[in-house]
């Protein structure tokens, strides 16, 4: 069991919260993360988190999706087991199309779902520690992890110069 | 407080758009003599040669197909213009707020393509009683008795006549330009009173036209290009014309605020406002081969001979005429754009933008190419100097309608209620 402390700063508004993490930052505070209830835009840009590469992944799955489409087709309707369906030639690519589109599209979608639990760590056992229950209501948290050492007073009258309405303290065991 | 934006268009574009009007009428001229000096014997031992009911195209056929190719497909991307406004309005969408003065302006090309249709159906028919264009038009086809009477033309001749074909034209274009000139008064008095009043009525407007545009969208396109091919039939071609008109004038507009943005003009539009434009002409990119490719295959697959006949005279019929085309058509139209346009960067840069757009205004003039071309032209259709010659006078006035247009208001729509929101876009 090893238990971490947390710094929270609970912030009303959206836009005191933006230019928070910014000052927070220029600071030279490290942000652990930062709860919402709802997804705020260019938070990814103040936080500094790059761009997820996960649509790449979606192309090289798609990709495969279309490969073994095509090569699923052509084999079994033109070599395995070639039979003549509405007069086509055995390999007839427009017949084909469709299910290579269906491929395609399950392929990036699922190697796409996939690669994402993988890569966050999504799993049943997996506990996510609450900080604030009122991030799922109206208020805004933004956890920085305490480390030794760490000057709470400064942090405190940090996030208190930016717009914090309160600064609380919390352990969580993991 | 946004101030207001105005485009001011130099001497130097007015002037070159008369210069590519005058090329285009020089080279439109020059390709006229050469094809009738050269191939007027020609002309008339292969009608001679031809089948019964084959006309062997002209000089004079292949100057009626081009301008009725340009004006079609322009005809289409002005009032895909007016379809976008309608569809923001409708939506409540306030993203396209900064950039909705410019496919506003589109459909000033509406007048002039409506005389244009007009003169080119009914002259040939004042003059020589039937428009070679629309085969259906020769009435011989309709009278029993007649050794040319054609019994599943003559089934179709309720719908297909040139008094009903001529009204419901006109009503095309009075419609189409009635509702461009209804949403650009609101869109301006707008600019002028502020309020919402302006905002709600542009609403109904809208939602109208979407009902109107409806029906018309699709029966234009039965008329102007699916009567082509008189015997032929297909249920997807509505859709299949505005799939593609869409595309182009999605491109249209998003080629002409890149060019407007890199002469200086709206600054507050950012690469959030393109991603948006880019990701509607990948989509409907991809939308369009949706659209072909059902119709294609569904012909394919079936196989009955009054069904693919279409797709025998594009591909491998008329001595392999348009096999070409016919790939180059699903390369350009859909291939480079779905792999060009795929990455999030490419939607955001200009420069993709640009190339992306021109390609596909060039890849659906050619679909337009395809449409139209195999019935009026047969084998015979050609890229020379007629072609290129009134595709560029078509896009100079296309052209000199438009940036007139687009000059006359200011470019940013000042008292527009969701301009705040279309300022601070974020994708």
């Amino acid at each position: 069991m090893t238990s971490k402390k947390y710094i929270l700063g609970v912030f009303e508004d959206e836009d005191v919260l933006l230019s928070a993490i910014e000052k927070t930052r220029a600071a030279g505070t490290k942000i652990y993360d930062v709860f919402s209830p709802y997804p705020i835009h260019g938070i990814d840009d103040v936080l500094g988190i790059q761009r997820s590469r996960l649509p790449i992944v979606a192309f090289f799955c798609g990709l495969c999706g279309t490969s073994f489409a095509l090569w699923m087709q052509i084999y079994m309707l033109g070599f395995d087991w070639p039979m003549i369906i509405g007069g086509k030639p055995h390999v007839s690519l427009p017949s084909f199309i469709p299910v290579t589109f269906e491929l395609t599209v399950l392929f990036a979608a699922f190697g796409m779902v996939i690669t994402f639990f993988i890569i966050s760590g999504l799993r049943p056992t997996l506990k996510v520690p609450v900080m604030d229950v009122r991030s799922t209501d109206d208020k805004y948290i933004m956890a920085i992890e305490l480390k030794e050492g760490t000057d709470i007073s400064k942090l405190n009258d940090l996030l208190r110069s930016n717009g914090a309405i309160e600064v609380n303290e919390k352990e969580v065991v993991k | 407080m946004i101030t207001e934006e105005r485009l001011s268009i130099p001497q130097r574009a007015t002037k070159r758009f008369f210069f590519m009007i005058g090329i285009g009428l020089v080279l439109l001229v020059a390709g006229l003599l050469i094809a009738a000096n050269s191939g007027g014997g020609h002309g008339e031992g292969a009608h001679g040669a031809a089948e019964a009911g084959h006309h062997a195209a002209g000089w004079g056929q292949r100057l009626l197909a081009n301008l009725w190719l340009n004006n079609v497909y322009l005809t289409g991307i002005a009032v895909v213009g007016i379809l976008f406004v309608a569809i923001q309005y409708v939506a409540y969408a306030g993203w396209s707020v900064l950039i909705k003065r410019v496919p506003e302006a589109l459909g000033s090309y509406l007048p002039i393509g409506g005389i244009i249709m007009l003169l080119v159906f009914l002259l040939p028919i004042i003059f020589t009683g039937h428009n070679t264009l629309l085969h259906w038009t020769d009435h011989s086809l309709h009278e029993v008795g007649n050794p040319n009477y054609d019994p599943i033309i003559a089934g179709k001749s309720g719908y297909l006549n040139i008094t009903f074909y001529t009204i419901r034209m006109v009503a095309y274009f009075v419609l189409w330009f009635l509702f461009f000139k209804w949403l650009r008064r609101e869109s301006l008095a707008e600019d002028l009173n502020g309020g919402l009043n302006h905002y709600n009525k542009s609403i109904r407007l809208g939602a109208t036209f979407l009902v109107v545009f409806g029906v018309t969208s699709s029966m234009s396109a039965w008329d102007w290009v699916l009567s082509i091919d008189t015997h032929w039939f297909s249920t997807m071609f509505g859709w299949y014309v505005f799939a593609s008109w869409w595309v182009s004038g999605l491109a249209a507009t998003t080629l002409t605020i890149v060019f407007l943005k890199q002469m200086g003009y709206m600054k507050m539009v950012n690469s959030n406002h393109l991603h948006d434009l880019g990701k509607f002409l990948f989509g409907f990119s991809i939308f369009w081969t949706y659209i072909w490719f059902s119709q294609f295959m569904l012909y394919w697959y079936a196989n009955i001979p009054e069904e693919a006949i279409y797709f025998m005279e594009r591909l491998g019929g008329n001595n392999n005429h348009y096999t070409w085309i016919f790939f180059f058509n699903l390369i350009i139209n859909f291939a480079f754009p779905f792999l060009v346009l795929m990455t999030r960067d490419a939607k955001r840069q200009m420069l993709m933008l640009k190339i992306v757009c021109i390609a596909i205004l060039i890849g659906h003039w050619f679909d337009f190419y395809m449409m139209i071309m195999p019935g009026t032209m047969r084998g015979e259709s050609g890229f020379g100097l007629i072609e290129i010659g009134t595709a560029l006078t078509f896009l100079g006035t296309f052209l000199l309608v438009f940036t007139k247009e687009l000059s006359k208001a200011s470019l940013v729509p000042v008292n527009h209620p969701f301009l705040e929101e279309s300022i601070h876009h974020h994708v």
